[in-house]
């Protein structure tokens, strides 16, 4: 099982040792997973509903009440929980899990919780490349849910092909709804715990913001629910429909593979800028040292990098 | 490589006291691992799947209810069928002296009982992971 071989074959034969290790290795960032991931890109279909909004909005009980819903038209789900990591230790409590019991047992359930690794943005580092892990070993739709978030942690819009804002009533005033930021990534804007009082205002305050809305952007749809009383799903279910009949699979793989590729030249080039400080600096910490001694500028190195670069290509003599 | 010791908290049967678990999860979480806690009352073979998906490298089960000569050994079973054996077991709560080395020899590194202070299995665990590499 150990093999990177081993791992490739049990993705596309669907067994969850494989995919378990799999997830790990893109987590670690270990230096087989790009080959893994190489592998497997083209294995992926199906598509993913990413699931964001504010700590205790209720997140993981929708997604269970999800997973539900696709067990019962015979899909194989794969579930990305991410959970905060402390900033100080590095550790994680990770307990979507609790929420989503009664799938326990389901083989044709994937859940993974991650920690989100002192990344920002609301989900883990890994959690495209684990996205692909599972769409790739066949389950679809695949659920991101990411940490309790904030007004800005919008990342989850940019992965999934759809998402889902989950808000509830209470957390604030009308000029709330109106900031910049989570209340613009929405597919689909779910107004959870619809039993309690001030669910008429938060509609209100929301329908009111999506107005103003300006014009040629879809405006996401708004529903009211009671996750763990059930109501107002179907409604819900009905809207996802809508919006996963937009796109093909093929469409979404293309967008996927471009945002990817958009993730993979980031990394590059920060391994590539690493390189390049140890080769023009000796390093990171003695180029960081020129800058706090006052010999150097930040803007200064960054300069003589991009140069460097530009030298080396020049001498390959490549375009 | 940004690898973290990962560990899942489970409380299988009927047992709903789940203080001393999340007491551990805390401290386990506070040592700089990544806990996945799955809440009370699962069946053995619910923990096992999860700790198969989670790919973690222990699994601490905690029982106060007497039910651990069965549940404890099932969990470690089921592991075993499912080829996950190299997974650490270790376990909690009220357990009788004389259960221990049956539970042992079932399969787990390590019983904890009530007193014992929660450095004690941070101690286990970082100790297993320094014997494993």
């Amino acid at each position: 099982m150990s093999s990177t071989d081993d791992i490739i074959r049990g993705i596309g034969e669907g067994s969850i040792r494989a995919i378990a290790r799999a997830l790990s290795m893109v987590e670690n960032g270990s230096a087989d997973s790009v080959e893994v991931l190489d592998k497997v890109f083209s294995l992926q279909s199906g598509f993913s509903i990413g699931v964001t909004g504010p700590p205790g909005a209720g997140k993981s009980t929708l997604v269970s009440r999800m997973i539900s819903r696709y067990r019962s038209q015979e899909n194989t789900v794969g579930v990305i929980a991410v959970d905060p990591s402390s900033p100080f230790t590095g550790g994680a409590l990770l307990g979507d899990r609790i929420r989503m019991q009664s799938h326990a047992s389901d083989p044709g359930v994937f859940i993974r919780s991650m920690g989100s690794r002192g990344h920002l943005g609301g989900l883990s580092g890994a959690t495209r490349d684990a996205s692909l892990v599972l769409s790739a070993a066949g389950y679809s739709p695949v659920i991101i849910e990411t940490v309790g978030v904030g007004q800005a942690e919008v990342e989850v819009a940019d992965l999934a092909d759809i998402t889902l804002l989950v808000l509830v009533p209470g957390l604030g005033d009308d000029v709330q709804s109106m900031k910049a930021g989570i209340m613009e990534i929405g597919d689909i804007i779910i107004l959870n715990k619809a039993d309690r009082n001030g669910i008429d205002q938060l509609e209100s305050y929301v329908r009111a913001s999506l107005e103003l809305m300006p014009p040629g952007i879809r405006k996401p749809e708004v529903v009211r629910v009671s996750a763990v009383n059930g109501d107002g799903l179907e409604n819900l279910w009905k809207a996802i429909d809508r919006l996963a009949a937009i796109h093909s699979d093929e469409q979404r793989k293309s967008r996927s593979a471009i945002k990817t590729l958009n993730e993979i030249l980031k990394e590059n080039g920060l391994l590539f800028a690493e390189r390049l400080l140890e080769t023009q600096y000796n390093g990171r910490e003695a180029a960081e040292e020129l800058i706090l001694s006052g010999t150097l500028s930040p803007y200064a190195i960054g300069k003589k990098l991009l140069e460097t670069a530009e030298g080396m290509l020049k001498h390959n003599g490549s375009k | 490589m940004n690898r973290k010791i990962r560990v899942l908290i489970g409380k299988p049967g009927l047992d709903g006291h789940d203080r001393g678990a999340k007491y551990i999860a805390r401290a386990l979480r506070d040592a700089g691992m990544e806990v996945i806690y799955t809440g009370i009352r699962q069946t053995p073979e619910a923990i096992a799947d999860a700790a198969i998906q989670e790919d973690v490298d222990f699994v601490g089960i905690s029982l106060l209810s007497g039910a651990h000569n069965h549940l404890f050994p099932e969990v470690a079973r089921i592991l075993t069928e499912k080829g996950a054996s190299d997974i650490i077991l270790f376990g909690g709560g009220v357990i009788p002296e004389e259960d221990i080395s049956g539970l042992k020899k079932a399969g787990y590194a390590a019983i904890f009982t009530p007193g014992a202070p929660a450095s004690e299995v941070v101690d286990f665990i970082n100790l297993q992971m320094e014997n494993r590499q």
